[in-house]
């Protein structure tokens, strides 16, 4: 599917969902609501069997998160990818570890690292960071008198 | 210490005295004993990050360190005399260097082998996660500037160790919890 058809088949999908132009990859934004059976579209969907999750991210704006997702196909060859806008207090989304295995410890390390929860997930702990560790290193707002020397 | 440009030692600490049919070698025991131990150092097999491929440069063919008696490089710290801390130091390696260090018999020596070894380099500042510096962890006993530094710059270091052994600069030796200094000098 060609990147055309693609955003036609995706807005058929989740009607009046928006897209990002500009990028390399079709992107589409989405309500993190929605993104259970969204997701299982993608993966499962008669001619986009997006079977391949190979990028999570979760991103800092400040005001708000963003949750990141790239999906391929070794099928069909396409690429798209779903970002979801979380809540700066409490950042809350769907697991979708169920979905694409490999996303338990791509979630995982967004949780340890930017404390984004996802629901559902089978193993939420810390990853890099120790048991004991407090608060979210990878965050804007992130302090650490002990560690961390200021420029 | 000061660090001379050019090696200056002595190839063998002790005089000849040609006597009918051989000879009599006059030396010190110590300076016999620090002359081997300079010439035969084996490092540990240890390395965190970029510095890690100079260093493995240094052993290869091109910079080839076993020229200075380094090529015996052990995967365990129970057999090796020096380690080259080859990158960065974080908070969760530090008790694992420590270990390490710890496990090394003596006598032991360490390189602290560019930036983020020395002082936690780019890592000084706005990080969560670096030890600024691995002698915040174990004592160092040559330090060596660059991110990464080249491998001619690590083999200064290492020959400079050399010479502090031959100079009868003493490696650390544990006793109890003390930091103590090894034998006297010679």
């Amino acid at each position: 599917m060609n990147k055309d058809e693609l955003k036609i088949r995706l807005a058929e999908l989740l009607p009046g969902v928006t897209f990002e132009d500009g990028a390399e990859w079709t992107t589409i934004v989405i309500d993190p609501a929605c993104w259970e059976g969204f997701a299982r579209e993608l993966c499962g969907g008669k001619g986009l069997e997006f079977d391949y999750l190979f990028c999570v991210t979760a991103v800092d704006w400040k005001t708000h998160f963003v949750m990141e997702y790239h999906l391929t196909s070794t099928i069909h060859r396409h690429t798209v990818v779903v970002k979801a806008k979380l809540d700066h207090e409490r950042p809350v989304i769907r697991t979708v570890s169920d979905i694409w295995r490999t996303a338990e410890f791509h979630e995982r390390e967004a949780y340890d690292l930017m404390g984004v929860e996802f629901v559902g997930h089978p193993d939420l702990r810390r990853l890099f960071m120790t048991d004991e560790w407090k608060g979210w290193p990878l965050r804007k707002d992130y302090d650490d008198p002990v560690n961390m020397i200021k420029l | 210490m000061d660090v001379s440009q050019q090696n200056t030692g002595k190839p063998f600490p002790g005089e000849v005295h040609p006597t009918a049919g051989g000879g009599i070698l006059v030396t010190k025991l110590d300076e016999v004993i620090n002359w081997a131990r300079s010439n035969s150092l084996w490092p540990l097999v240890f390395g965190t990050s970029c510095c890690a491929i100079e260093m493995m440069s240094t052993a290869a063919a091109k910079y080839d360190w076993s020229r200075f008696g380094f090529e015996v490089a052990r995967a365990t710290p129970r057999q090796a005399d020096v380690i080259i801390i080859a990158g960065t130091i974080v908070n969760k390696m530090a008790p694992v260097l420590k270990r390490l260090y710890d496990q090394m018999a003596d006598p032991k020596y360490v390189i602290a082998m560019g930036a983020c070894a020395t002082s936690g380099g780019p890592f000084f500042y706005n990080t969560y996660s670096v030890v600024k510096g691995a002698d915040h962890v174990i004592p160092v006993d040559v330090y060596v500037a660059g991110c990464p530094p080249r491998p001619e710059a690590l083999l200064h270091a290492l020959i400079t160790l050399q010479e502090k052994i031959k100079n009868g600069v003493p490696g650390k030796i544990r006793l109890g919890d003390q930091e103590q200094t090894g034998r006297a000098e010679s």
